[in-house]
């Protein structure tokens, strides 16, 4: 592998894949518009009750005793096995809201005495608005700040290109998470403020070598610059993803049920924003005809400045 | 290679070193523990009572620790959560009322690490278990209990000014003082200026009324006050529920967070957090008829309230106050000698002693009740000025009568009260008028409450999915890498270390699942310099450099691109900390102190590596194992 330099031609698939792409950011945005996000507890208000119980636990029975406890309209799922079990109660006005949670919890008990108290969630609605605004308000700063960071790093078009790469790679993710309607809490927001970091970087890699090449190489033609600048960044871009996706499928798959959703975020994120950093800068730039002329540095000023 | 400085290699060994030693602690598990404290804060645990409790467990055959003070409290190791569960029983009911026993983890780190400040990491409550609950202080009925007592103070110095007033309205925080005509009106603005100087008045108008603002800064003032007040009471009381290393904190203008680690009955807590009980002693004015009593208007100087658990049954309470809940100083649960029934030993102040021994001196014979007096606040939804819904506290009060006995003799400062439904209900009513009550109203907002077999769990998960990842990391860096992926991974496992003995050294720092996550990413982010780095090498090597060239123009061709990554994230770390709460918070921390570590590691570590192998001290290398 050291030995060989990789010529793969990137380039040739951008149209195509150029367009799936756009096709992928518009279905998310429709999707977040029309579907919205399943929005978790943190973000909601409400409670949450997860209890555990040495046998297998019958849903219906449960859904059958939280109706008689007067709690009907909680949803019960299974909790990550058929032991455990997961109540949400969709908040409610009223006396003693924040004593939800242990009624179910005493009612359920009433059946099955063995049942564990695994945890209970109770936000109230007011802080689950301002959860929800905080978290939204952190989202639009983090990619502020980005494109500050970005501004100060690259011209305009290398800047442009990233950016779009980071948007991107947000809103497809999210636009997954409102298809498959995976619970979007607290600890989803964090995945996907640390895939804004780590998107971001991907990409200036790639940026930084397109731009590198276009002022070292003697090439003219944008397309082979570019695709020589990929190919030369191909093997980091794919093994740094690669470490990263190891460590999220031992969080997956060992982190328990807390820990799900936040791998999911970033297995999702990292896939998509390793292929953003290949070919959505690139069909950006070549969008924006980014030529050799672009990396001509204007010398004759410094010299009307000397004294 | 040119010669890479020294003193860099040995700056990273000493962190190193340092570092390691600091995270030692966390490899010693801690020990379950029972943790003695004397129920009046600040007092200290006797030697007897140390005596008599490690005399009950030996009888008990339960093997002990000596017993160490901590503080002014006693901890005293257990073999397991079995013993330790029997230990807090034998406890106490052997130290009975005066001590408060509480389960604990007493640490095992070895004195010799002890003796340099080292110790483990502190445990979020998603990973040991316990309840986080976010109290909400009800303002508004702050400011409209103040406002009253101020309006009634405004009352007082016109009577005692002479002038005629018609009304004083309370509206929010403005006081509107209402005269018959514009010559009272003027004669008021002196002395009330000067009684309520916290207010500002507006100019007089054409309507024979003074119109007083309350200041912002004393709007402010009063309602910091309420919020440390509140978490002054909220502090004693969770002290007096037992609860070993609490934490009790404002956050913002009007919430308190208490965190109650490793408890196991968190109805309990809420009940007695929440809880806005008081008691006040008034006499009972036997003389009005059972068909004035269920009509419900009480003739002046009266009042009438119902009795608890008595269906129907009224009772006329005079309306001035011989004493009250924040004139009690001690309250004890104790029992009825002749019947048995659960009753509260009371003992108060000098001033509520003084009034209660000069009124119960007159009224011998005469009947005394205990009014019971609750707070109780709900969060409902209403419709606002615009028409949107919003979330408005409401808070109710419940006042009822629960014990009614006639005076038998003067009584003094200390006195029963009966009338009980149950031992546990006194012991509350016992806890609160000790601990004294809210200066305002509170309501839960927020509860997340972990049992401690998911603490277990979580911790579990987090450092099965960490050794899992890193495992696999460690073996793509070698196969890829080879030798130089051998000198990566060593810098990885250094990395690791000294994240853990800095999250041990911050005293502020907690460890969080998902904190442990930022930890498992970090270790994937980590070796990404280390992939740009020898991706660079290779690329050299390929372009023809020699070796050491090679090495040389990696480092440092690729030491921007790392920046870039670094502070990207470290943006996001930033961010993270301010805008989330509690466990996301472990994760920027992680996160950021993972960033910066791995940036020493993974350059400066396996550099200082690297010119071991291929640098000045050996021979100029042909090939590089990468």
């Amino acid at each position: 592998m050291s030995k060989a330099t990789m010529n793969i031609n990137f380039m040739g698939a951008r149209k195509p894949l150029g367009v799936v792409s756009l096709i992928l950011v518009i279905a998310s945005v429709v999707l977040l518009v029309t579907r919205g996000l399943n929005l978790g507890l943190d973000f909601t208000g409400g409670t949450t009750v997860v209890v555990k119980s040495p046998t297998d636990v019958e849903l219906s029975q449960t859904r059958s005793d939280l109706a008689a406890a007067g709690y009907g309209d909680a949803v019960v799922q299974h909790y990550g096995s058929p032991k455990e079990v997961n109540i949400r109660v969709a908040p409610e006005d009223g006396v003693d809201a924040d004593e939800v949670g242990h009624n179910v919890f005493a009612a359920l008990q009433g059946h099955n005495p063995e049942l564990e108290l695994l945890k209970v969630e109770y936000v109230g609605p007011q802080v689950g608005d301002e959860l929800r605004d905080e978290s939204g308000t952190a989202m639009l700063l983090a990619l502020g700040l980005m494109m500050i960071y970005v501004w100060f790093r690259f011209s305009n078009k290398f800047g442009v290109a990233t950016v779009v790469a980071l948007f991107h790679d947000v809103i497809i993710v999210l636009g997954i998470f409102s298809l498959v309607q995976w619970p979007f809490d607290l600890t989803v927001l964090a995945a996907v403020l640390a895939l804004i970091g780590y998107s971001l970087n991907d990409s200036i890699v790639v940026a930084d070598r397109i731009r590198e090449d276009f002022r070292n190489s003697r090439q003219n033609d944008p397309t082979q610059i570019i695709n020589s600048a990929v190919n030369a960044t191909f093997s980091r871009t794919i093994n740094t993803s690669l470490t990263t996706l190891l460590v999220l499928v031992a969080l997956y798959f060992f982190g328990g049920e807390v820990m799900r959703a936040f791998s999911e975020a970033l297995l999702v994120g990292i896939a998509v924003g390793t292929y953003s950093s290949i070919y959505v800068v690139s069909n950006i730039l070549f969008m924006m005809n980014v030529s050799k002329e672009d990396f001509i540095i204007p010398e004759p000023e410094e010299i009307d400045e000397m004294p | 290679m040119t010669r890479y400085p020294r003193w860099k290699f040995f700056l990273l060994l000493t962190a190193l070193v340092v570092c390691g030693l600091y995270a030692l602690p966390n490899l010693y598990p801690d020990a379950p523990a029972i943790q003695i404290s004397h129920a009046d804060a600040g007092g200290e645990v006797s030697d007897v009572a140390r005596q008599r409790v490690l005399a009950a467990l030996d009888e008990a055959g339960l093997s002990h620790g000596p017993g160490e003070s901590v503080g002014t409290s006693l901890l005293v190791r257990l073999g397991d959560t079995e013993a330790q569960l029997r230990a807090r029983d034998l406890a106490a009911v052997e130290l009975g009322d005066n001590y408060v026993v509480a389960l604990n983890l007493a640490a095992t780190t070895p004195d010799w690490l002890r003796s340099i400040g080292a110790s483990p990491m502190n445990l979020g409550l998603d990973l040991r278990g316990g309840v986080h609950f976010l109290l909400q202080v009800d303002m508004d009925a702050v400011v409209t209990s103040r406002m009253e007592a101020w309006a009634g103070n405004a009352k007082l110095t016109l009577r005692d000014a002479g002038v005629r007033y018609r009304s004083v309205d309370v509206n929010g925080t403005t006081l509107t003082v209402t005269f018959a005509d514009q010559v009272a009106a003027d004669a008021a603005r002196a002395p009330l200026r000067q009684a309520l100087d916290k207010f500002s008045m507006k100019p007089a108008g054409d309507a024979p009324e003074t119109v007083l603002v309350l200041n912002d800064s004393a709007l402010k003032e009063m309602q910091d006050y309420a919020v440390d007040q509140n978490r002054t009471a909220l502090n004693k009381r969770v002290n007096e529920l037992g609860v070993a290393e609490a934490v009790v904190q404002r956050q913002g203008a009007d919430r308190i967070v208490v965190q109650l680690p490793g408890i196991q009955d968190a109805s309990q807590a809420r009940r007695i957090l929440g809880r806005t009980a008081t008691l006040e002693f008034r006499l009972v004015d036997n003389s009005v008829s059972q068909a004035r009593l269920r009509t419900g208007m009480a003739p002046p100087g009266l009042e009438f309230f119902p009795f608890k658990g008595q269906e129907g049954r009224i009772v006329a309470l005079n309306k001035s106050k011989i004493a009250t809940g924040d004139q009690v100083i001690d309250a004890r649960m104790g029992f009825d000698q002749q019947s048995g029934s659960p009753e509260v030993n009371v003992t108060l102040d000098s001033d509520g002693a003084r009034r209660m021994q000069r009124i119960t001196g007159k009224n011998v014979g005469n009947p005394m009740g205990v009014l019971f007096i609750e707070t109780k606040t709900d969060v409902k939804k209403v419709e606002g000025e615009d028409g949107k819904l919003v979330d408005k506290i409401t808070s109710s009060t419940d006042k009822f009568v629960i014990n009614v006995a006639t005076i038998q003799d003067t009584l003094g400062s200390r006195f029963r009260i009966t009338g009980l439904d149950n031992p546990a209900e006194a012991s509350e009513l016992a806890l609160l008028l000790r601990a004294g009550s809210l200066a305002a109203p509170v309501s839960i907002v927020e509860e997340r409450t972990v049992g401690p077999s998911l603490g277990a769990e979580n911790i579990e998960a987090g450092l099965k999915s960490m050794a899992l990842g890193l495992t696999l990391v460690l073996i793509f860096m070698i196969a890829w890498y080879k030798l130089f992926g051998i000198i990566a991974n060593v810098a990885l496992l250094g990395n690791l270390i000294i994240i853990v003995g800095i999250m041990s050294l911050i005293p502020g720092a907690t460890m969080t699942l998902p904190g442990i996550a930022g930890i498992v990413l970090t270790v994937g982010m980590a070796v990404d310099a280390n992939v740009l780095i020898f991706e660079r090498i290779k690329e050299d090597l390929r372009r023809g450099l020699n070796p050491r060239q090679a090495i040389e123009e990696g480092y440092a061709r690729a030491f921007t691109t790392i920046l870039d990554a670094n502070i990207t994230t470290l943006i996001v770390a930033v961010i993270l900390f301010a805008a989330g709460t509690g466990s996301v918070q472990g994760f920027a921390v992680t996160l950021f102190i993972g960033i910066l570590t791995s940036m020493f590691t993974s350059i400066v570590g396996t550099r200082s590596m690297a010119e071991m192998v291929y640098g000045r001290g050996a021979r100029a290398p042909a090939k590089l194992s990468i």
